[in-house]
């Protein structure tokens, strides 16, 4: 479904992204892992356009996209949940929703499916955004992702910030939209553990540079590997 | 009685039209983080537009409607041409811009129209309505102002609020990137943007002239007050910049009505620095993000 090759990203004078290579195939999870400053946010940027490769491609359903602007790949069918959850503080819940599914038409999800999904954000519709908790913005941001139907999900570290239970259920609600809606999920962590835990693949980056692509099973009987880069 | 009657009575009237050059001023905060101080001279190109048109047609309306339609033009090709070129520099080339534009409309009119200063009609009688047997300072033709600048502050307001244009402007402008990333087009709606906030100003422009009458530098107090009034609202608030431009309406009617009207630029000024000093994000200031 989404297919990155040797994709290269600079950042001024610093390589931040160095001929990374991944596939995400539809129905499955890839995990990106990493510390700080290994270039997970930067890959995720590039793939949706917000970042301009220096060299590489990205394809998403086999057409290519690389370098197009953000707006052509949205409606391609990516959808990309930013860094620190990306709600708009000044609109509602449900505005920032709509928003989601504006480009989509008659075709996005009604709002009551993603009602049903997230019963809290249905109990919170006409409050401002900047009302929501944490967890409720993380919720909001990955439904406005949803609604608009996409063929593949990247999000940006969905924990940060997180108590542990609303982790768990974040990454157990990724898995299910995985499985049920046959979606490509790309998901960028640097809570190596629950990420693995619900990932189909687990791709490990140091410096920009792919360092391992390998099952969650063998990336975690690897101590080399976690202690190096996963921290655990 | 019948002075301060009289003197809200004007300030209502010439305070609607500050709300409106207010608005322009605050559409164009929000969608790009520009002041753009080329307003003044826009609205002064676009009220030119209609006096010649007027004048050829002997057609008010036909002048209004034209100011209204370049205004339109006008706000998307500065937009397109000039501004899409410093949105991401730092917002001191967005200024040196504008007043670089302002200058150039300001000669260009010079050029084409001339530079002495000359009239244009009032829509409707400027007689003032007769009650009891004394003549207000409140004409029909001060009922047309207020009527026109309520009805465009509803319609931005229903714009804003109510449809969904309105919501992807509002998401272009608190957040690009996102909006970028949930398929708003982004740059559209800044051209969008600028586009309404000239049109708004072109109102401001034709409600203004008769009594500023129109000439290349004759618009220059109204972007001081309308800036002022901006402010004075908040400038990320249209509802602020209304009652900003009625409340600065009032200040200033009142000033010239028992000061005399020279100190009416003065009071604009201290208005301005005393907002600024006291209280610089306005009446209406933005919602603040509740950091978590």
């Amino acid at each position: 479904m989404l297919e990155v090759e040797a994709l290269t990203t600079d950042y001024g004078a610093i390589r931040a992204l160095d001929g990374v290579s991944l596939e995400v195939s539809a129905g499955t999870v890839t995990a990106v892992l990493g510390a700080n400053g290994a270039g997970k946010t930067t890959l995720l940027r590039t793939i949706s356009g917000l970042a301009r490769p220096a060299g590489g491609r990205v394809r998403l359903e086999g057409a290519e996209i690389t370098g197009r602007p953000v707006e052509e790949i949205v409606r391609r069918g990516l959808a990309h949940v930013p860094e620190g959850r990306g709600v708009i503080a000044e609109l509602t819940t449900e505005e920032n929703l709509r928003l989601g599914g504006l480009w989509r038409g008659r075709e996005a999800a009604p709002l009551d499916e993603m009602y049903d999904l997230f019963p809290r954000l249905a109990e919170r519709r006409n409050q401002p955004a900047s009302r929501l908790s944490g967890g409720e913005r993380q919720m909001l941001s990955i439904a406005r992702a949803l609604i608009s139907r996409p063929k593949a999900l990247l999000l940006d570290e969905p924990s940060l910030g997180l108590a542990p239970v609303l982790v768990a259920q974040i990454m157990a609600l990724l898995r299910r939209l995985a499985d049920t809606l046959a979606l490509a999920v790309l998901l960028v962590e640097q809570n190596a553990r629950s990420a693995l835990s619900i990932a189909d693949r687990g791709v490990v980056l140091n410096l920009g540079r792919v360092v391992a692509d390998q099952e969650p099973d063998q990336l975690q009987a690897d101590e080399r590997l976690r202690h190096a880069y996963l921290g655990f | 009685m019948t002075k301060f009657i009289d003197l809200t009575l004007n300030g209502i009237s010439t305070g609607a039209i500050y709300a409106a050059v207010a608005l322009a001023l605050v559409l164009i905060w929000r969608a790009t983080r520009i002041v753009n101080f080329a307003q003044g001279g826009m609205l002064m190109l676009t009220t030119f537009i209609a006096s010649a048109v007027i004048n050829s047609t002997g057609s008010y309306v036909a002048g209004f409607l034209v100011a209204l339609a370049s205004g339109l033009l006008l706000g998307a090709l500065v937009e397109v041409i000039l501004i899409r070129r410093v949105e991401q520099a730092p917002p001191l080339n967005a200024v040196i811009v504008a007043l670089g534009l302002l200058v150039l409309l300001q000669a260009t009119a010079g050029m084409i129209w001339g530079n002495t200063p000359r009239s244009f009609p009032a829509a409707f009688s400027i007689r003032g309505y007769r009650v009891g047997g004394t003549r207000l300072l409140f004409a029909p033709n001060d009922t047309f102002i207020l009527l026109a600048v309520i009805a465009v502050a509803l319609s931005l307001a229903i714009l804003f609020r109510a449809t969904s244009l309105g919501l992807r402007m509002r998401a272009a402008a608190f957040q690009p990137e996102v909006a970028r990333l949930l398929g708003v087009r982004v740059g559209r709606m800044f051209t969008l943007g600028w586009a309404l906030a000239a049109v708004v100003g072109s109102l401001a422009g034709v409600l203004v002239a008769p009594s500023v009458f129109v000439g290349p530098n004759n618009f220059d107090p109204i972007l001081i007050f309308g800036f002022t009034a901006a402010v004075l609202g908040g400038l990320d608030s249209p509802l602020g910049a209304v009652v900003g431009g009625l409340a600065l309406g009032l200040v200033l009617s009142y000033v010239s009505g028992y000061e005399g009207s020279s100190m009416v630029t003065l009071a604009a000024l201290a208005v301005l620095i005393v907002v600024l000093m006291g209280r610089p994000t306005g009446l209406f200031p933005a919602a603040r993000e509740r950091r978590v």
